[in-house]
């Protein structure tokens, strides 16, 4: 960018120590304090959802039912669907680096609408306590999928709440994404044109979009089931006069979009840090803000190939199936298009480009298997097995969770004007890999030869793969736990960020660590291409020497 | 050690598989090109070896190229795929018939010879077998791993499943939709049987008398048989010959006579009146079981091809009775 402003500025108040006092959190508008709210409550949110997927895990480890009982068990992965699903992956990387990060790379001071901003995080709060006073009395066993008519005529537990915490935590995302899309179109610095746009701002850009579109669905779906729950008004249930299939329908056509949103941001993410440790330009920047937005909009014509088996007529099968291949495309091209832009680069291998690495192979698995899930003839056979539960941690978890982390490491002295410790961050991200392929990658096996998800007993030839996936479970667990440790060390030992630690391209790196709470003294007026390395440094000299303690 | 494969026991299993390993040879073959691109980049522009980056910004040929050679790819898998389900959509005509019914957490198994199981299904090998299925309750999903075929089982409307056994043994029928608190326990097996042993099998508890014959006696217990005259006196529609032909309705359309058709015939009449008479029935709704309701079907179904045309009398005509090729 033009503005390099790699000169130390002394003497600003920074975000995080222009006020103190909780009350200045509470009621702040800066879109990079939300965004650490945000990030609490999503991390305590993880942590909930982990703490179920390690009963499931733990549940598994014997093919007899002995740990909890049947009900327990189907509470333990329908809560930790809906945790995980809508209240850490949606909210990830659009709420924590998408609110941190837009306004500081487009130039502007703050999101369009910093007050309706603070409001949706409080709404997100809400939508979670709904969720956590469910658990707290009985929880919910309707699978994450809510379907009809066990969701709204058979099942006991608390469906009304649980819905309605799914309903509320939607109006959370959608004026996020309202706020997001407005500040993008509006608040621009002069110079920044669409086509200089970070990739990363493009993803949020088509998140945001297919978050407003998609997710009054879900709200609409929500409602329906709490109404039929509550009422009897036969919307779904057929003996009330209703179609379970309109209840599929319905779903889906907000939640296969919503995979997007779970992938979208973290591919924004890879592109940031692809280019910053390749030294390069990304290979095809006008193909790569295509593709995000080619998935965006075909993301929303697939929803049915979750219902091949489900009854729908054959030509809508082939449909579907057709169109599951078109959204294929793009995803392809943004996977050679992030390996070629290490050709003829200068590679970093730290900590960021760790991670970037590892999503873009574990992304390419998730992404190969769902070509086998697309296959109508494939699909029938392995249709809500364990070949899927697999696909889909591949994509969101290897993928989205992978990209988050890497994102936390790549801005974490943007945020906290700290340097992580780099020896641990490469532990962590290998560990993180190693036990995530561990985990699921027996579960592709499993569900060809035979198991299905949801099942709290199994037969016992299935054991040895349930044994190692487990185990890779708790390396996993391990992997996601280090960061957490090392981020707070960091706070107080860690090595000063400085502007911009990586030499990396992009406005936000042009403001101190942590940034002032206006962002930018003077509105900076941008001259050329997002990922000019040609004009920055070559090499990264990552700060090492440690802070005076204490201070 | 840990299973890798399941067994192949039906005609379309040998074609998942095929398919199944020419993606796995496809997909990974491309997945090990890309992450040996990225280690052999690693290493040749690694930053202590290649200090200063070239400005590549890209390459429209290249990008077109691997965009529409995996198009091109995709669509083997495409239409590949497309044509298993297609076949696993098509019930070949002479298939053996069987009814399932499911509900929470169990499999109701009715053969047409009159045979009821619950959570073993017995079918005969190299034949062909059509499975009308329903839902008691919620929805479920019938899946034997061994044949490679699945289908969910709806609460209020039909759908069918079919697959060819090919090879003798006991396999595991899964319940795949979760379907509440015993779901994993909602397991039946799969008998596939020498032909001729499965004919004694069949005729072997047969005291019940034939499922088409259940449906006769229900239908009279019902009283439909004050309306529905087998002649034109009747007045609701005469039954004979109806099943699996066009019927003109009260609005000038048709409508096949199928499963679904007589299903809501019986249980909402109002929906789709017949041309000529009036809309007088009352509901069954709540009155009949979905066992009941598949044995009225399959009553019905028997009334199809009457042995005599043109039956004059009020006397119900026999239900054909024994082997299923001759239904339909």
């Amino acid at each position: 960018m033009a503005t390099t402003g790699q000169l130390e500025v002394t003497g600003y108040d920074d975000f995080i120590n222009a006020k103190s006092g909780i009350k200045s959190w509470l009621f702040t508008t800066d879109h990079k304090r939300i965004a650490l709210l945000y990030l609490t409550s999503i991390t305590f949110m993880f942590f909930i959802g982990a703490l179920f997927a390690l009963i499931i895990r733990l549940e598994l480890l014997t093919p007899k039912g002995d740990l909890v009982q049947a009900d327990t068990y189907n509470k333990m992965f329908t809560m930790h669907g809906l945790v995980m699903i809508f209240f850490f992956l949606i909210p990830s990387i659009p709420a924590v680096l998408g609110n941190f990060l837009i306004p500081l790379m487009i130039g502007a001071k703050d999101v369009a609408f910093p007050k309706l901003n603070l409001l949706s995080w409080y709404i997100y709060d809400v939508g979670a306590i709904m969720f956590i006073y469910t658990i707290l009395t009985g929880g919910l066993d309707t699978g994450w999928t809510f379907y009809t008519p066990l969701s709204t005529s058979f099942v006991t537990s608390s469906v009304v709440v649980g819905a309605l915490a799914i309903f509320v935590v939607g109006f959370s995302s959608i004026l996020t994404s309202l706020n997001f899309i407005v500040t993008v179109h509006r608040l621009r610095a002069p110079g920044m044109t669409w086509g200089r746009l970070p990739l990363f701002v493009w993803a949020s850009y088509a998140t945001a979009v297919i978050i407003v579109l998609g997710t009054p669905l879900i709200a609409i779906s929500m409602a329906l089931v709490a109404l039929e729950r509550i009422f009897g008004i036969g919307f779904f249930d057929p003996l009330l006069g209703g179609d379970p299939l309109l209840f599929q329908h319905l779903f889906w056509f907000y939640s296969h979009p919503a995979v997007y949103v779970m992938i979208l941001p973290g591919m924004g993410v890879i592109s940031e840090i692809m280019t910053c440790f390749s030294r390069k330009r990304v290979f095809g920047y006008k193909s790569m803000a295509l593709a995000i937005l080619g998935i965006a909009v075909f993301g929303f014509l697939v929803w049915a190939h979750h219902m091949f088996v489900a009854g729908i007529s054959v030509y809508s099968a082939l449909v579907f199936s057709f169109l599951s291949y078109l959204v294929a495309v793009p995803s392809a091209i943004k996977v050679f298009n992030w390996t070629a832009t290490m050709y003829r680069g200068s590679v970093y291998l730290l900590t960021p480009m760790l991670y970037a690495l590892a999503f873009i192979g574990l992304f390419t698995i998730g992404g190969m298997t769902g070509l086998f899930l697309a296959s109508l003839g494939i699909d029938v056979h392995v249709t809500d097995t364990y070949f899927v539960v697999a696909h889909f941690h591949y994509i969101m978890v290897g993928g989205m969770v992978t990209a988050f982390m890497g994102g936390m490491h790549f801005w974490w002295p943007k945020i906290s004007g700290r340097m992580y410790p780099e020896g641990w961050g490469k532990v962590a991200a290998a560990i993180m890999f190693i036990g995530f392929n561990l985990t699921f990658f027996p579960q592709f096996i499993l569900g060809y030869v035979g198991m299905n998800r949801r099942y709290w007993e199994y037969a016992s030839q299935f054991q040895v793969l349930n044994v190692l996936s487990t185990a890779g479970a708790s390396v996993l667990g391990i992997g996601y736990l280090l960061p957490l440790g090392y981020f707070a060390w960091s706070l107080r030992y860690g090595a000063r960020a400085g502007n911009n630690p990586w030499n990396a391209a992009g406005l936000e790196w042009t403001v101190p660590s942590p940034p002032a709470t206006h962002n930018f003294d003077v509105t900076p007026v941008v001259t050329s291409e997002a990922y000019d390395y040609d004009q920055l440094p070559k090499d990264i000299v990552v700060p090492r020497e440690a802070s005076v303690v204490g201070e | 050690m840990f299973p890798l494969w399941p067994t192949a026991a039906s005609t379309i299993s040998g074609e998942v598989d095929a398919l199944y390993l020419f993606l796995i040879s496809v997909t990974s073959a491309v997945t090990l090109a890309v992450l040996c691109l990225i280690v052999v980049f690693i290493f040749r522009y690694r930053h202590s070896k290649h200090p200063v980056a070239d400005q590549v910004s890209g390459s429209v040929p290249l990008e077109i190229t691997w965009s529409l050679v995996p198009l091109g790819i995709f669509m083997i898998f495409f239409v590949w795929g497309a044509t298993i389900y297609v076949a696993e959509a098509t019930p070949p005509k002479d298939s053996l018939q069987i009814y399932v019914v499911a509900k929470q957490w169990m499999w109701k198994i009715e053969h047409e010879e009159g045979q009821r199981e619950i959570n073993t299904l017995h079918v005969p090998m190299n034949r062909d077998v059509r499975l009308t299925m329903i839902s008691q309750d919620v929805i479920h999903s019938f899946w034997v791993p061994e044949f490679r075929v699945k289908a969910d089982v709806l609460p209020g409307r039909y759908t069918t499943l079919w697959f060819r056994a090919n090879r003798p043994g006991k396999y595991n029928l899964f319940c795949s939709e979760y379907c509440g608190t015993m779901h994993s326990g909602m397991i039946g097996k799969v008998v596939v049987m020498d032909p001729v042993k499965f004919q004694a099998w069949l005729t072997g508890g047969g005291e019940m008398g034939s499922f088409a014959a259940t449906g006769q006696k229900l239908f009279q217990e019902l009283g439909c048989t004050s309306c529905h005259r087998f002649d034109t006196q009747g007045r609701g529609p005469n039954l004979v010959g109806v099943y699996g032909k066009p019927v003109l309705l009260d609005d000038g359309s048709t409508v096949i006579a199928d499963d679904a058709y007589v299903r809501e015939s019986i249980l909402n009449p109002g929906a789709q009146i017949v041309a000529g008479f009036k809309p007088i029935m009352p509901s069954f709704q709540g009155i009949v079981t979905e066992d009941q309701l598949l044995s009225l079907i399959a009553y019905v179904k028997s009334l199809a091809t009457p042995e005599e045309q043109e039956p004059v009398s009020n006397r119900p005509p026999v239900p054909k009775t024994a082997g299923g090729t001759e239904v339909q």
